[in-house]
């Protein structure tokens, strides 16, 4: 940091409000310029013909629904795979276990997990369910390599709003004879619903912006997956392609600002949500 | 309910929490396994400080790529450190109520864009703008620095300004009694007590830089080198795999494997040293850095 001590202490206060502000302005504006420039560019290329129809020429021009769909199949197996097991993990973590050594072992996993680059993801994807399991390049491959990825935040984020509902709820559910399963399932688990949505959403953001971890899992075919044994090439993969291999800049543009468009949409949702929820618990 | 039931849920949710222990088992034994074929052949030390990658000539040494993804890293982190640290700080202590509602949407959106989107704004724009003032071709080491930076800077700041929040108020208080301006006492006081949580938030954007794919190999030029300049094109790790499994076969095809097993390790140690500034994160519900 700054040594200021030849400036009265007064004058280095100033000096480093300044710093301050600046940084925080600076954080803002590099966000502005790349959200601002990818929509700038992209957007004048979306339109209803653009979203609605299949590229032509291996996306040289046409439109991107095969990816659309792509991306919203493989992102939806990751989210119904990896919601029931990362909630499921959650309970047994804040209302079953103690803090044992087995818990400390758990969540050191979950944060391995979270860690782990995404391209060791697709190694072990390819090698595991491409290769082993015999599955073959397909949605359900890319899918089930999502759902693990999306496991760890659907857990912690799970875990911390169980924990956050008040013991009395609990201790009012057993006291009128109700099972340990039965407050879990009828009481717990409701009033953890906002933040549990959250959790999973932060998932599904997660995976849908992925495209490293699936590289060799999905394939990529331009034509619409029908079963879940079809090849696919969801939105980032066809960015990643189109941009590499130089192909389209357009259409490139075009996909790249539907993703933003897409993340935007996310995070708004996410914090209204929060923002609901929040209120609600401090509103007691 | 029966009492038997209630066992039955009970071990089937312990089935689900054990599930992280079992994929992670899973993961390690697969991409070992895979990657185990490479590493006899060529041996362990040749592979990792062997200067020559070449699969056409049987030359599996992946040391350049290990240069090449720690400066990278290195290089984002020299960036992205103070700037993150200063907007956390701005953050935890100086930012007005309305600036902090701007503030922490803009930083979750920032850590929720693709990595690609990443990548695609850095060859589109940076490489360029780098090709003319730098010269060259502009893919460089210093193109993927600029962009890890932003990747990187939504998982610092939140981190520490966690940290610094979650000093007791108090220690603010007694400094500021004391005379001190509020500068000295986030210099003295509130930045010396929150360290154990920067250095973990700080180890966690480096595990996110040197774990990144695609957006690197898009700006970095990847060419298996150590690099004379930060203007020099550098591959790192991550896009030797990504770039080469789509035709890899045989011995090349396990070594992309044992490239994972380098990286992965890499990850496990700085997980292992986070760990041990055993800063307890808090999850906030909605935090960027999830």
């Amino acid at each position: 940091m700054l040594n200021l001590k030849i400036m009265s202490p007064k004058m280095s206060q100033k000096i480093m409000k300044g710093v301050f502000w600046a940084s925080g302005i600076l954080t803002v504006l590099i966000l502005l310029v790349i959200i601002g420039y990818i929509l700038y560019k992209g957007l004048p290329v979306v339109n209803m013909s653009f979203i609605f129809s299949n590229p032509i020429d291996s996306g040289k021009s046409g439109g991107i629904f095969p990816m659309i769909i792509s991306s919203l199949y493989v992102t939806f197996i990751a989210i119904i795979v990896a919601t029931p097991l990362g909630v499921g993990a959650a309970v047994y973590l804040s209302e079953y276990a103690g803090e044992t050594n087995l818990v400390k072992l758990i969540r050191f996993g979950a944060e391995t997990l979270a860690s782990i680059p995404s391209i060791v993801y697709g190694l072990f994807g390819l090698a595991f369910f491409v290769v082993y399991l015999g599955l073959g390049w397909c949605v359900l491959s890319g899918g089930l390599i999502l759902a693990i990825m999306a496991l760890p935040t659907i857990l912690q984020v799970a875990e911390v709003s169980l924990e956050a509902v008040p013991s009395s709820y609990r201790e009012g559910s057993l006291a009128i004879g109700a099972t340990k399963w039965q407050t879990i399932y009828n009481v717990v688990l409701p009033a953890a619903v906002p933040g549990i949505t959250t959790g999973v959403i932060l998932g599904l953001a997660r995976a849908i912006s992925e495209a490293a971890a699936i590289l060799f899992a999905v394939g990529a075919a331009l034509s619409v997956p029908i079963s879940i044994f079809d090849p696919a090439r969801p939105l980032p993969l066809h960015l990643y392609i189109l941009a590499t291999e130089g192909i389209s800049l357009d259409n490139a543009y075009g996909t790249a600002a539907v993703l933003v468009l897409l993340v935007l949409v996310i995070t708004v949702v996410t914090n209204t949500l929060v923002e609901r929820y929040s209120k609600k618990m401090m509103g007691r | 309910m029966t009492k038997y039931e209630e066992f039955l849920v009970e071990k089937g949710l312990f089935i689900t929490a054990i599930l992280s222990i079992i994929v992670i088992i899973l993961i390690i034994g697969f991409i070992f396994q895979q990657g185990f074929p490479a590493m006899e052949h060529v041996g362990i030390l040749k592979f990792i400080f062997g200067m020559n990658w070449s699969p056409s000539d049987d030359q599996y040494g992946v040391f350049t790529m290990i240069i090449g993804s720690l400066g990278i890293t290195a290089l984002s982190l020299l960036f992205a450190v103070p700037l993150s640290l200063c907007c956390a700080i701005f953050l935890a202590e100086l930012a007005p109520r309305t600036v902090r509602r701007i503030l922490k949407p803009v930083i979750e959106t920032l850590a929720g864009i693709p990595s690609v989107v990443y990548g695609f704004f850095g060859l589109i724009v940076l490489v360029p703008i780098m090709r003319v003032y730098f010269g060259g071709t502009g893919f460089s080491m210093l193109a993927a620095s600029l962009i890890l930076t932003v990747m990187v800077l939504p998982t610092i700041i939140s981190i520490s300004e966690d940290a610094l929040r979650s000093i007791p108020v108090e220690y603010k208080e007694a400094s500021l009694a004391l005379g001190a301006t509020h500068w000295q006492t986030i210099r003295n006081v509130i930045f010396p007590a929150a360290i154990p949580g920067i250095i973990t938030a700080i180890i966690l954007g480096m595990g996110r830089a040197i774990g990144e794919t695609l957006a690197v190999i898009m700006v970095a030029g990847n060419v298996a080198q150590i690099p004379n300049s930060i203007f020099d094109p550098v591959r790192a790790l991550t896009s030797n795999i990504a770039l080469e499994m789509g035709y890899a076969t045989g011995i090349h095809y396990s070594a992309l494997f044992a490239t994972g097993i380098v990286l992965f390790i890499m990850i496990i140690i700085l997980l292992i040293i986070a760990n041990y500034f055993h800063y307890k994160k808090k999850v906030v519900i909605g935090g960027g850095y999830l």
